[in-house]
């Protein structure tokens, strides 16, 4: 395999980075998503 | 008609250790998607103000859900049109013919993301919007990109309703359901899309013939697209007044769709008059399609605003 230029280190680091902030975000949302909905749940009495 | 040029993907250059987050961005067309984000928007904002409603928070996740799906589409269909992307001004400055993003990267990208989409709408708001928006994601790719672009000149013609559908994606992601309001926003953007396209196949016609794509101007030459887009663009100007027929807006809505409405008309009837080979009329048509939209999006969102917290 070819050695990366130190331009090609430096995307592939942000696109890293760009992937770990993405999928933090989705498991935040995937996590307040659950929090709304059973909160909606149990405020309407439903188990 | 199937004569667009095509040439196998692998020959594209591909320099994937090139690409920064921004080239990946590029590929989800976010202008489109911003326009998507809008007439979803209106659609939900109207839904809430026939009395349905979800948390805000989860409406707004799911306007993130549907602003992603189309962002899917968007780079399915780059990875799709690759070879013919690389052949028109308008579209060779993409991440895959610039060969930033190998191809079957940009399909991996949109899969994953078209199903995460699908996914977190059905979680943040139900199924009927979930469905609604794996059909449009299906639409734009299997029917209106694999098959109709490249086979006939009515290809955005059946095509537009993958971009016509968010307003009713966002209706149903309020309410559960889809009623005939939302289909009158689907049937406005509907309309709109051949006028809208055609305008820019007019001024941008040598593109397209240079890749085959088999676009109004191309198969059926200019005389024939201007007549055509005058008369969408009257059917456009009735079927824009339609919400104020049906009681889903108001005296302010109507002025708005019915003088903008008549300007597309004069605008359209001043390409149909134009010398063979004036660009600088459907350039002009074309700028002002897209205030159109956003003008009558936005009085419907303004009205219902009104409705909600007047």
């Amino acid at each position: 395999m070819d050695e990366l230029s130190p331009e090609e280190r430096k995307k592939r680091g942000q696109r890293n980075v760009a992937i770990a902030l993405l999928i933090g975000a989705f498991v935040a949302i995937i996590y307040l998503v659950t929090m709304l909905k059973i909160g909606a749940n149990i405020a309407s009495g439903n188990p | 008609m199937n004569g667009a040029v095509t040439r196998p993907l692998k020959e594209l250059p591909q320099q994937a250790s090139h690409a920064s987050p921004w080239d990946y961005f590029a590929l989800l067309k976010p202008r489109v998607m911003s326009l998507v984000i809008f007439t979803a928007l209106v659609g939900m904002v109207a839904a809430v103000s026939t009395g349905a409603g979800i948390h805000p928070l989860l409406a707004a996740i799911s306007l993130l859900a549907i602003a992603v799906g189309a962002g899917a589409s968007g780079a399915l269909n780059m990875w799709w049109d690759a070879d013919i992307d690389a052949l028109m001004a308008r579209t060779i400055g993409r991440p895959i013919p610039r060969g930033l993003v190998p191809a079957p990267e940009a399909a991996g990208f949109g899969g994953i993301l078209s199903a995460l989409s699908v996914a977190l709408l059905a979680l943040a708001s139900n199924y009927v919007a979930a469905g609604l928006l794996a059909f449009t994601i299906f639409f734009y790719l299997v029917i209106y990109s694999m098959w109709l672009k490249r086979l006939t000149p009515q290809n955005i013609v059946i095509g537009g309703a993958a971009g016509a559908l968010p307003p009713v994606v966002g209706w149903a992601a309020i309410s559960g359901s889809a009623p005939i309001e939302a289909w009158i926003l689907f049937g406005i953007i509907f309309l709109w899309t051949p006028p809208h396209f055609w305008a820019l196949a007019l001024y941008r016609e040598g593109d397209y013939a240079r890749a085959g794509v088999p676009m109004m101007p191309v198969v059926k030459g200019e005389r024939s697209t201007k007549r055509q887009i005058f008369i969408y663009a009257v059917i456009l100007a009735f079927a824009g007044a339609a919400p104020y027929f049906v009681g889903m807006a108001g005296p302010f809505y109507l002025a708005v769709a019915s003088a903008l409405g008549a300007w597309f008309v004069w605008l359209s009837f001043g390409v149909l008059r134009s010398e063979p080979g004036e660009k600088e009329l459907p350039k002009r048509l074309f700028g002002f399609s897209i205030l159109y939209l956003f003008a009558i999006f936005a009085a419907i969102l303004i009205e219902d605003l009104w409705v909600i917290y007047g």
